[in-house]
Parts: structure tokens; C-alpha cells; sequence
């Protein structure tokens, strides 16, 4: 019953935002009830870890070892990005748009929590279509030229990828139902799979993958994520970048473990060639971008392809090497978005060429872009390092060669890239004389986001809590069952 | 196969060939206006079928899906898209199409041609009265994909995401007639909040920017920042 709450709480919030009460109620209201939803969120997935059902309604909303990961990162970065908001967005002087914001911050929340909720996979498809829906408005919310740009190619591309995804749901559905009828939930789709025409599985999961992949950022349809995860309020694109593109690559992975428990069919070879193909273009265009939000979104792309292909290598090693990137990704993926949006309003520049030596301008927001940078990069002993190494690892073990040296050599590429980007940034030069170097004091709700982002970011490197590693075993057995 | 059941065949081989007539005029209709009309046509077919194959297939569920599929498609939606959209929008003609009409209807031709060959490897329907729909309605999701990527206009993009989505529905309706109501109905209501959004985005971009013709906002790219 612990769900009711938890996914109950972010509508309370829309609903008090979105009521002319001051400028303050709303920010509040959105603050608290992230936290809360965070904390119910924790001691759901301790009684997850402790073996105990955690069931809202049966055969329609429950959650398993993998659904409550994603639900506490839901609900971890949402209270973050919560905080993040407090000054960012207050700078927008009408308290109308302050209320829409609010309002539909917690709706986009809400969809997102309602994700790993859900185990009826034509409902997760509406709630994941819910969670880009709601998000359009945020995305175009600068409401400049470039803003709504973004929120169109946002909109269009992805909510085409959720119609042909559409097609890969139901039919899916429709091969695993020859057998009568039931409840169709993700574990039962597991068990029907084996008698399901393992074709017909195959089709479906392509054209999910496809089309959510499409959603996910993952390559050929990739093209509007940097647009979107750049021009969104930084607290947006922490969001969008941290969870919402993972929590569309969980329905895939979800859809691969059903392929994999079919009679012959495999999704490991798709999931391999896309991831693959995912981060080494993305390593690539790292190299080239001119804006640093833009260079935290196709780290995005690399991420997710990083993911996908952990996912694709298959064996236990390699699915928890894939969840345990999960939750680096998300966590870091955030603060360096944190990051830079506390340089943004530092310098008031995106272009990477123009900031120069900004642990004179703003030592909180250089060196949090430094630590965000080096961290997601997969620098030694952060906790990114960790996941992508236990992933070559077990790639390795699993004697696949090739895969494995793409993969270090990509993820390599992308590191200098983004290192190059970074370092000039923060300690280089002012190239002409006269930029000022005053230095900018960042708002107190800015810093506090920075430093309570932080602390996981470093801790995961040098520890891990016995529940927390327990819990990624057991979403691990969500992907290979 | 009794006269009853050859007769429901045919009628919806008759919904089925003028949904796929209408994706067609989707592609072809050069006015904004035109394009909403034939989406209220081929939705009108897609309800058609439901209730045939709800008949036909002794699935009742599917009435509760036509039912609501005729309230929100066909009705709310476009209403709902007058009302937030400015009515000199619906009257703009699209000249600066990526490809010809000719051309265009060539290509939807041969999208039809590749859904019957895939339709081939999809799960076969409940019976032979549905068979028709999988090939008219992954025709109708390429034909939907396609002008999704040649139109430039706001509106008509949204109606060819709309035409995958019919199209996708077209296909459901046949294979999967035992889904689960609360999914079925979860459906169209997914449609209406992506109108709404669209149509507010639309607003906003009309007010800032002074055109819809968002297909040619290009000022996002590599280098350019």
C-alpha cells in the first residue's frame, strides 16, 4: 500500500502549485513532497531487499528488486532537482509561469514514478508516453526560440517512437496470450515467453526497441536529445538526462529479459549493436560540441548505449554491472547537470569557448563542474569507473572480445573529450584581457543541491551500503530471468 | 464460414480500405484543414472496424473501446485543436514540402506494399474477418512515419503521429481484442494529452516565433550551439 503515497504525493503538490497561494507555497509544496515520496520510497525498497511483497494493487501495480531501484532514483533526483529549482527558477519574475512550472514539474514527477509502479506493460507504456507528455512543456519552457525548437523535435521524435513502440506492446501481447487468459504482468510475460513463436517475440522487440529507443537517445534517433537536454531549465534537464531516458531503457531491458526467456530468440544481439553503435557515436560528437550542456547530453547517449550493451552482453556479471551503471549514471548524470547550471548562472554563457577559468569566477560551480566532469567521465575512483570497469570485465569473462575493446575504446575517447572540454573551462586562461573575474556568489538552495548531490557521487566510489547492494542484485535477476 | 460472418468480412474489408484511403489523402492533402478532416475520416474507419470485429470476434470489450475511440478521436481532439490553434493556421497551405505529391504517393504506395509483405511475420489475428487489418494498419504506421517526415507544418505533424498511432490501434484491434479495458482506455486518453500539449506548444511557438512551420527551426546543431 506504500505505493499509494508515494506516486500519490507528486499530485497533491501539482494540485497546491498549481492554486495561487505566493511564491513561495509552490516550490515548498513540490520540495516536501518530493522528500517525502523519497523517503517512502526508501523503506519501500528496504522491504524489498528484506523479501517482503510490496504490492499496491495485485497484478497491476507492485514493485520487484529492479522497479524499486528505479523508483528511489525517480524520487531521489526529483528531490534534488526540486532543491535546484528553489533560486533557479525563482528568477523568472511571473508568478503565473512559477505556478505552471511547479504544477507541471510534479505531474512529470508523477508519470515518473508511476513507471517502475506499474507492472502491467500496456499501462507502463501510457504512464512512459505520460512522462514525455508532460515533459514537452518543461523542455520549451525559456519559452526562446531555441527552447521551442527543442521542445518540437523533443515532442515529435519521441512520441513517433512511442506510437511504433505502441505496435511492439500489443504485439507482444499478442503473442504471449495464445494460451488464454490471466494476468499479464512484466514476471508473467516472462513465464508465458517460452510458448510464445519466438518471431513474433523477435518483431516486437525490435519495434519497442526501436521506438523507445527513440526516447531512450539511443542511435539513429538520437538527434533531438541534445537540443532538448540543453535548452530545458537545468533542473529539467537533470531529470531528463538523470532518469528519464533510463527509465524508458528499463521498459526495454524489461521487454529484452522476455526475448531471452523465449524458446530461440535473443535480444542480446540487438542490444549489443545498438549500445555499441550508441557510445561510440556519442564518444565522437563529445569531441566536437561547442556548449557544455550539450556535452553532458551526448555523455547522456553514451551512458544509455554504455547500459544497453551491459544488458546485451548477458550473464549475471554483466546485468549487474548494467543496473549498477544505472544508478551511477543517474546520480552523477544529475550533479553534472547541477553543475553546469550553477556556471550558467555564474557566467551567463553556455558556449564552452567563452568561459574560461571559472574556478576564479565561481569556485563552488568550477569545482563541482570538475568533479562532475571527472566523475562521469569514469576517472578512478568515482563510482562511474567502477560500473564500466565491472562491465569490461564481465565481458571479458564472457570471451566477448571485440565488444569489450569497442567499449574501452569509446568510453576512453569520450573521458579525454570530455576532460578537454572541462579543464579549459575551469582553469583555463581568459583569452582576452578584460573579461572580468569578479567572483559570483551562487545562491544558498544552488550550493546545497551541489553538495547534497555530491555526496553520493563520492561515496558510491569507496562504499557501498550492504541494502543498497543487495537491492542491485536483485534488479540484476530482473534482467536475466 | 456462414453468409453472416463473410458479410461482416467484407464490411470490414470495406472499413479497412477506406482507413488506408484516408492515410493516403493524409499524404496528399496540401492544406492543414485537409489534413485535420481526413484524421477525422480514418479515425471514423478505425471505429468502424472496432465495432465489426466487437461483432465478429464476440469481444465486448472492443465496443467499450470503439465507444470511447468515437467520443475522443474523431470529436475532441479536433475540437480541442480549433480551439487552441489560430483558425488562419488551418487555412495555410504547405508548398514547401520536402517531396512532391507524385512522388509522396509513390512512396506511401510502396510503404503499403512493404506492410503486406511484413504483415507476413506478425501474429495472426483472431480470425480470418481481422486479417485484413495488419497489413492496412502497418501500412497506415509507415504511410503516418512517412509524412510525419516530410511535413513541415505544426498541425500536420501532430495528425502524422496521430496516423501512426491509428494505424498501430488498426493492427491492436485485430490481434490483441482481449487487452486489458483499463489499457484500452488508457489509450485514447494518452491522445488527447498529447493534443493538448502539442496544441499549447503550437500557441507558444505562433506567439514567440510568428510561423508553425516548425520543421524549419534549424538553429540547434553541432558548432552552432
Amino acid at each position: 500500500m506504500i505505493l499509494f503515497p508515494i506516486v500519490g504525493l507528486p499530485l497533491v503538490a501539482a494540485l497546491i502549485s498549481a492554486l495561487p497561494l505566493g511564491r513561495r507555497v509552490a516550490p515548498a509544496a513540490t520540495l516536501a513532497a518530493c522528500a517525502a515520496a523519497l523517503a517512502l520510497s526508501i523503506v519501500a525498497a528496504m522491504r524489498v531487499v528484506a523479501g517482503e511483497p510490496v504490492v499496491a494493487v495485485a497484478n497491476w501495480a507492485a514493485l520487484d528488486g529492479l522497479g524499486a531501484l528505479i523508483l528511489l532514483l525517480v524520487a531521489a533526483l526529483a528531490s534534488t532537482a526540486a532543491l535546484f529549482s528553489w533560486s533557479y527558477i525563482a528568477r523568472e519574475k511571473s508568478a503565473r509561469h512559477l505556478r505552471r512550472y511547479y504544477a507541471n514539474y510534479n505531474l512529470f514527477v508523477f508519470a515518473m514514478l508511476l513507471v517502475p509502479a506499474l507492472i502491467e506493460p500496456n499501462l507502463v507504456w501510457t504512464a512512459v508516453e505520460l512522462t514525455t507528455v508532460l515533459s514537452v512543456y518543461l523542455v520549451a519552457f525559456e519559452n526562446t526560440r531555441e527552447a521551442l525548437e527543442a521542445g518540437w523535435k523533443y515532442s515529435v521524435l519521441t512520441i513517433m517512437g512511442g506510437a511504433i513502440a505502441l505496435l511492439g506492446f500489443l504485439a507482444m501481447f499478442a503473442a504471449t496470450r495464445f494460451g488464454g487468459s490471466g494476468p499479464y504482468t512484466w514476471q508473467r510475460l516472462i513465464l508465458l515467453a517460452p510458448a510464445a513463436p519466438h518471431g513474433v517475440l523477435e518483431i516486437a522487440f525490435v519495434l519497442i526497441l526501436v521506438g523507445f529507443g527513440a526516447k531512450a537517445g539511443l542511435v539513429p534517433l538520437h538527434t533531438w536529445l541534445p537540443d532538448a537536454h540543453s535548452q530545458a531549465p537545468t533542473p529539467i534537464c537533470a531529470l531528463l538526462s538523470g532518469i528519464k531516458t533510463t527509465l524508458v531503457l528499463y521498459v526495454i531491458l524489461r521487454f529484452a529479459a522476455v526475448l531471452n526467456a523465449s524458446a530461440r530468440g535473443s535480444a542480446d544481439g540487438w542490444a549489443t549493436v545498438v549500445g555499441l553503435s550508441s557510445v561510440g557515436i556519442a564518444a565522437f560528437l563529445i569531441i566536437q560540441v561547442t556548449d557544455y550542456k550539450r556535452l553532458f547530453a551526448f555523455s547522456t547517449v553514451e551512458h544509455m548505449g554504455i547500459i544497453l550493451t551491459a544488458a546485451g552482453l548477458g550473464g549475471a556479471a554483466a546485468h549487474y554491472g548494467a543496473v549498477y551503471q544505472i544508478l551511477n549514471h543517474a546520480l552523477t548524470k544529475s550533479f553534472c547537470f547541477f553543475a553546469a547550471g550553477a556556471a550558467l548562472l555564474a557566467v551567463d554563457t553556455r558556449q564552452i569557448a567563452d568561459v574560461r577559468g571559472l574556478i576564479r569566477t565561481s569556485p563552488a560551480a568550477g569545482a563541482a563542474l570538475l568533479l562532475g566532469g571527472l566523475a562521469i567521465a569514469g576517472a578512478p575512483p568515482l563510482a562511474v569507473f567502477l560500473s564500466e570497469f565491472s562491465i569490461l570485465r564481465a565481458a571479458i569473462a564472457r570471451q566477448h572480445y571485440v565488444a569489450a575493446a569497442l567499449l574501452a575504446a569509446f568510453v576512453i575517447i569520450a573521458f579525454f573529450g570530455i576532460l578537454y572540454h572541462l579543464n579549459r573551462m575551469v582553469f583555463g586562461r581568459p583569452e582576452t584581457a578584460g573579461i572580468s573575474v569578479t567572483p559570483v556568489q551562487l545562491p544558498t538552495s544552488c550550493v546545497l543541491t551541489l553538495v547534497l548531490a555530491a555526496l553520493p557521487v563520492i561515496i558510491l566510489g569507496f562504499y557501498m551500503p550492504e541494502p543498497l547492494h543487495v537491492l542491485l542484485r536483485m534488479a540484476a535477476d530482473g534482467l536475466s530471468r | 464460414m456462414t453468409d453472416f460472418s463473410a458479410l461482416l468480412a467484407s464490411l470490414n474489408g470495406l472499413a479497412a480500405g477506406l482507413f488506408l484511403l484516408s492515410s493516403f489523402a493524409l499524404v496528399a492533402t496540401r492544406q492543414v484543414q485537409g489534413c485535420l478532416r481526413f484524421y477525422i475520416a480514418q479515425s471514423v474507419f478505425l471505429v468502424v472496424s472496432a465495432l465489426i470485429l466487437a461483432f465478429g470476434l464476440r469481444a465486448p470489450d472492443l465496443l467499450a473501446v470503439a465507444a470511447l475511440d468515437l467520443a475522443i478521436k474523431p470529436i475532441v481532439i479536433p475540437w480541442l485543436l480549433r480551439r487552441m490553434v489560430r483558425e488562419e493556421i488551418f487555412r495555410r497551405r504547405e508548398i514547401d514540402q520536402v517531396l512532391n505529391i507524385p512522388s509522396s504517393l509513390l512512396i506511401a504506395l510502396g510503404l503499403t506494399l512493404t506492410a503486406y509483405f511484413l504483415s507476413e511475420q506478425l501474429p495472426a489475428p483472431a480470425g480470418a474477418l481481422a486479417r485484413i487489418n495488419l497489413p492496412v494498419g502497418l501500412a497506415a504506421l509507415l504511410i503516418g512515419t512517412y509524412t510525419l517526415a516530410v511535413r513541415r507544418e505544426a498541425v500536420p505533424q501532430l495528425i502524422g503521429i496521430f496516423g501512426i498511432e491509428n494505424g498501430a490501434l488498426f493492427v491492436g484491434i485485430a490481434i490483441a481484442p482481449t487487452l486489458p479495458l483499463v489499457a484500452e482506455m488508457a489509450f485514447p486518453f494518452d491522445m488527447l494529452i498529447i493534443a493538448l500539449v502539442i496544441g499549447i506548444l503550437t500557441r507558444m511557438t505562433q506567439e514567440r516565433i510568428g510561423t508553425t512551420e516548425v520543421g524549419g527551426l534549424a538553429s540547434l546543431k553541432e558548432g552552432g550551439g
